[in-house]
């Protein structure tokens, strides 16, 4: 039965995820899951002469390195799902023009990892299509120039803000037995707790996320020690508490299974205020740590909760507050079963 | 003593702006604003000339110099052409000051590349 | 979800306790020293030139923003001056320094863009406020001062 509930597809046929890319950048690498990615970059720049530039490439390599694990190019992909952050997605739109894949593209801010992911399984499914890419990136550089300052400007950032992460994350999806099994996703729905400040985007997402999981459990009948792990995206450290307390006053305690990719992604010395954010944030943590934590069996069963803040520099000039949004989708490791 | 007094004002100035950023929630840019404004008025009761012989650097290097300045300029045109010499003066004094933000940020974007 | 609502109602104030507040007195002490040091830094500037160069007390201000103006974009050229900023926050947006920083970083920022639409056009993105309010704000308490001292004294 596939649209369970009111906001959660179960898929029917297995779905799995047969190979995962991901490129960083310096920062990423430096930090505690630095092993776990297959390209890194010593520089911001990753050697291209501009920041967008070296953005599209992140992605590139990211989807270059899933294809290249399998054996695949791009002529046997038959669709690709992508999204960033930056104005019109162009990351995503000059990388599909470069691999000439039929693309459609999607917005979900930090939350397009876990949108494109799940509307990729949803279609291979249904049938749509054979083989999916589903791809997010973002770039420290790029989202400051575009969402805050010019990267060089001396501006005091409070502690609730949030470091924006260099990278990129790919994952092929389809119905041949791969690495790791998707079982079912929830479709968010988008939140707006009157929050008006864009350094901190933690508290704005939190309500987003609690919705998205609190429906899922609700859809799919479910208690929340379901899961090994219940990972959001980029709540870091203002969000993740304020997370934990939501869904405690509607009787769902994740305090136990719960983690964050904000604040798994960095240490606390690497001058990150709360932690990180970014669409390439639950992307490369997904794509790369927890695939891993799956595929051998330390996870079993994981609810990935990518969170978005959808606000844009001309609606926080207008005083507009910040609408935010959570997909997530269930990750689980293929036992003997399949 | 004068470098001590100029350290002392130049940094309580700093630090109402610190203020105005961490307790009132501003922006720097609504800081930025506010001082120049604030530069401006002070000159127009004629505070701001005894603040800078007091505190000398202390109280020129700030930003609220900038208003102060902008109006100091003014005045000393009106007072040779009437109204229209408040718009002949006002960029007489910052003339330096602009002038060479611009130059050198021109010189400084097209040598150097931004680092993140 | 009854209780969803009223929490919605409540977020704001309910969240309080999680947000971690500004070290309010860690700042206010950085920003005075940093913003301190420059313009002590300005001082000694100041008087060099009135030493070595024919300078006097009236103009020296001149060419010693200048300098301050020069160090500040050089300082965000070599990509130094965001630090800075990030530990001073106001003492070292304040003084003349952060009104160069704002418009060096800016015109960095864009060439990518080329020199005329990247360069030339942002450069004042994000310093443009400070000269339209010091404009206007010149403007109107120097028309109040004229009128003030040509019709009341």
């Amino acid at each position: 039965m596939r649209k369970t509930g009111k906001q959660t597809w179960v898929y029917e046929n297995p779905i799995y995820i047969n190979a995962t890319g991901t490129a960083v950048g310096p920062k990423e690498a430096d930090g505690p899951l630095g092993e776990t990615f297959d390209i890194t970059h010593k520089d911001l720049h990753c050697e291209e002469d501009n920041w967008e530039l070296a953005e599209r490439r992140l992605m590139t390599e990211s989807i270059d390195s899933c294809l290249q694990k399998i054996n695949l190019s791009y002529e046997d992909v038959d669709l690709f799902l992508a999204g960033d952050l930056l104005n019109q997605n162009v990351t995503a739109n000059f990388v599909a023009r470069h691999n000439q894949i039929p693309f459609l593209c999607m917005f979900g801010a930090c939350s397009t990892s876990m949108e494109t992911l799940a509307t990729g399984a949803a279609l291979v499914d249904a049938g749509f299509a054979n083989r999916v890419i589903a791809s997010a990136s973002s770039h420290n550089a790029t989202a400051e120039r575009q969402f805050r300052n010019p990267t060089e400007y001396g501006g005091q950032k409070p502690d609730t803000a949030t470091a924006t992460i260099t990278g990129a994350g790919a994952a092929l999806v389809s119905k041949e037995k791969g690495i790791v099994r998707l079982t079912s996703a929830t479709i968010g729905r988008v939140m707006d707790y009157g929050i008006k400040n864009a350094n901190d985007m933690g508290s704005a997402m939190a309500p987003a996320a609690a919705d998205t999981i609190q429906r899922h459990l609700e859809d799919l009948n479910i208690a929340p020690n379901e899961y090994d792990l219940i990972l959001t995206g980029d709540l870091s450290g203002v969000g993740s508490p304020i997370l934990k307390q939501l869904l405690k006053d509607e009787g769902y305690d994740i305090s136990i299974n719960h983690n964050d990719c904000g604040l798994m992604v960095y240490r606390p010395d690497q001058n990150v205020f709360a932690g990180g954010s970014g669409c390439g944030c639950s992307a490369i943590v997904t794509y790369g740590h927890i695939l891993n934590e799956l595929k051998s069996g330390n996870l079993k069963k994981v609810f990935m909760v990518a969170t978005g803040a959808l606000l844009s520099p001309t609606m926080i000039q207008q005083k507009e507050s910040i609408p935010t949004i959570a997909h997530g989708v269930v990750l689980e490791h293929i036992g003997e079963g399949g | 003593m004068e470098y001590v007094i100029a350290f002392a004002v130049g940094g309580i100035i700093c630090v109402i702006g610190q203020l105005l950023l961490d307790l009132a929630k501003l922006t720097p840019a609504h800081v930025m604003s506010s001082f120049v404004v604030a530069g401006a008025i002070l000159d127009g009761f004629g505070l701001y000339d005894k603040l800078i012989e007091f505190a000398g650097a202390g109280a020129t290097v700030p930003i609220t110099s900038f208003g102060h300045s902008l109006l100091h300029g003014a005045m000393k045109q009106a007072d040779d052409h009437g109204f229209i010499g408040i718009g002949i003066g006002i960029f007489e004094l910052t003339s330096a000051g602009i002038s060479a933000a611009i130059l050198f940020a021109f010189i400084i974007a097209l040598i150097f590349k931004p680092k993140g | 979800m009854a209780n969803n609502q009223k929490l919605k109602d409540n977020y704001q104030e309910s969240i309080k306790p999680f947000q971690p507040k500004p070290s309010y007195v860690a700042n206010c002490l950085k920003a005075f020293l940093v913003g301190g040091l420059i313009c002590t830094l300005g001082q000694a500037i100041q008087n060099f030139y009135i030493a070595f160069f024919d300078f006097n007390e009236k103009n020296a201000g001149n060419p010693t923003v200048a300098t301050l103006i020069l160090i500040s974009a050089l300082l965000t050229g070599f990509g130094i001056y965001d630090r800075i900023g990030q530990f001073a926050g106001a003492g070292s947006a304040v003084p003349v320094t952060g009104f160069a920083n704002s418009m060096t970083s800016a015109a960095l920022e864009h060439r990518s863009e080329g020199i005329v639409l990247g360069v030339a056009t942002n450069m004042f993105k994000l310093a443009g406020n400070v000269i339209v309010f010091g404009t206007v704000s010149a403007y109107v308490v120097g028309i109040i001062r004229y009128l003030f001292k040509t019709y009341l004294l």
